[in-house]
């Protein structure tokens, strides 16, 4: 089993939604974050003075995948969360030890 | 109509009569119009500092502290209003001694039911200014977010209000010295804005920057709802100090609705060809630059004049906010005094520029022949900086050996809001 987070361009989020519920996620995540990579910050104004803003907001996607599932799944978040400007943002894939599901006690891949 | 225009002339013969029986003189009596738009102007100046100025701020304000900000204003607000009634009132407008303040003839009393100032009742009167003192007091906590210690500003507010609010009235709208020389003053640009906005800046002095000196406006649609407020309520700030129901009160209307709109333009497209965009913040700036710069100058001046005294309201305080401070580096955070005090400085001058006996037997200008009066204008401004350079500058050094003035670093960067109220503006995750 593995953990799939993405960061993504929030805007992007019904799309990536979207493309995930289409090859058979069971669920996902979502939380607002902020950060930067290669996008370093944007430019406000306020009364002529220029403030600078480090941290972007993003959004991060959690998903926990059958270890079948993970190809398809990355390749989902890769054609929908893209845009092809800088900040599209990254995806991380990290091995899970166990999944359960609190309703019913399963466990492994049938809880997922 | 005519009926009303023969009943009227009815009870101004009998009026009339009365007074001459009376005292062999005509004397003034209540005028239900004036009155009732005397009420309505109280109401809605009222409504400029809250929630009007709260907002303004609050917006304006970082987050972590927007519910201190808007706290100033509303704590401000309320503490006027028991000192007015206490002592304002008496020392700032009943009599005069040696042309400096007031007398001590209402004091702790109220006028009586009876007692009129020209055609509204006195108390209505007194209540109409009480809003002006409070709202002066609050637009100095602009200069002073996000790192005011609240037992000072509650301090200050009534040390500020008692001993530099108080008098400054007295002086320009009492009986006192400055109305004496002839300056015109017809809403309070000497008396709430230069007032407010010089003591806002020896504020910031005293202060000193915090830790992140720079705006970063939390809720612009908090600001602009404030805009709309603080607009719509200076229909009363400026029509209401007419003090009657008639034309004179309408070009004031015209006159404050004309350079707001101007000025908030003429900002915009400064911003625009200095920054390449136009900003939703630099029009409500700009309108809140005309509506100070307007003040003075609301019931002397032409809808003409005020077409320019608006386009140069939105085109000075810009470059004091966007160029002037940051060269100068002192943290008047919000612009109190870029925006109040260098538009209440340009009104006030420009007022003695245009001031029309055609708009108001009252004013004559340098355009009516007077330039005389652009001196008297100057001299009261001069006046007023230095009385604030003294006594404000002692208020808030009081309050610095007090213990007083600042909040701890740690309060400041962690936010007042949680630390000094232990309240958060949202609950949103």
């Amino acid at each position: 089993m593995k953990k799939i987070v993405a960061i993504i361009k929030p805007f992007k989020l019904e799309e990536v939604k979207e493309a995930l519920v289409k090859v058979g996620i069971g669920g996902m995540t979502v939380s607002e974050v902020r950060g930067f990579g290669e996008q370093r910050g944007q430019l406000e104004v306020y009364r002529g003075q220029e403030v600078k803003v480090d941290f972007i907001p993003k959004l991060k996607i959690e998903v926990v995948v059958r270890d079948d599932q993970v190809e398809q799944v990355v390749e989902a978040i890769l054609q929908s969360a893209y845009t092809g400007k800088i900040g599209d943002g990254k995806i991380f894939i990290s091995p899970v030890e166990e999944v359960i599901r609190i309703r019913t006690k399963e466990r492994g891949n049938k809880a997922i | 109509m005519k009926r009303g225009v023969l009943l009227s002339l009815f009870w101004v013969l009998c009026f009339a009569a009365l007074g001459l029986a009376a005292e062999g003189a005509p004397t003034a009596k209540l005028e239900g119009g004036d009155t009732a738009w005397v009420l309505i102007s109280s109401a809605l100046v009222a409504l400029m500092t809250v929630p009007g100025l709260a907002l303004f701020y609050g917006g304006l304000t970082k987050q972590k502290a927007t519910l201190n900000t808007m706290f100033m204003s509303f704590l401000a607000f309320a503490v006027v209003s028991i000192l007015w009634n206490l002592y304002g009132y008496t020392l700032a407008f009943k009599g005069d001694w040696k042309g400096l303040v007031g007398t001590f003839e209402l004091i702790f009393a109220y006028p009586s039911l009876e007692a009129l100032n020209n055609t509204i009742p006195e108390i209505l009167f007194s209540f109409f200014q009480l809003t002006f003192g409070a709202i002066t007091v609050a637009l100095i906590s602009g200069a002073l977010i996000e790192r005011m210690n609240f037992t000072g500003w509650l301090l200050f507010s009534v040390l500020w209000f008692s001993l530099v609010y108080v008098p400054v009235a007295h002086w320009v709208w009492g009986g006192g010295f400055l109305g004496k020389w002839g300056a015109l003053d017809f809403a309070g640009g000497t008396v709430v804005h230069i007032n407010a906005g010089i003591a806002a800046l020896l504020g910031a002095l005293f202060l000193k920057p915090r830790k992140e000196p720079i705006l970063k406006p939390h809720n612009l649609t908090l600001v602009a709802l404030g805009t709309g407020l603080l607009w719509f309520g200076w229909f009363g700030f400026n029509g209401g100090s007419a003090l009657s129901a008639n034309a004179l009160a309408a070009v004031a209307l015209l006159n404050t609705n004309t350079a707001t709109a101007t000025a908030a333009l003429s900002w915009m497209f400064v911003e625009w060809i200095w920054t390449k965009r136009p900003t939703l913040l630099g029009f409500c700036s700009g309108a809140v630059a005309g509506l100070v710069a307007i003040t003075p100058a609301a019931g002397f001046v032409s809808p003409i004049s005020s077409i320019l005294i608006g386009f140069v309201a939105g085109i000075v305080p810009y470059f004091a906010v966007a160029k002037i401070k940051p060269a100068l580096g002192y943290d008047d955070a919000l612009d109190v005094f870029g925006i109040h005090g260098v538009a209440g400085i340009l009104g006030a001058l420009l007022t003695g520029v245009f001031a029309d006996p055609a708009i108001n037997s009252a004013g004559k200008g340098l355009i009516a022949g007077n330039a005389y009066q652009v001196w008297v204008q100057f001299l009261s401004i001069i006046v007023v900086i230095l009385y604030n350079l003294v006594i404000t500058s002692l208020i808030f050094l009081v309050l610095k050996v007090l213990g007083i003035l600042k909040v701890s670093e740690e309060v400041e960067v962690s936010g007042l809001d949680l630390a000094l109220h232990g309240e958060k503006p949202y609950e949103i995750d």
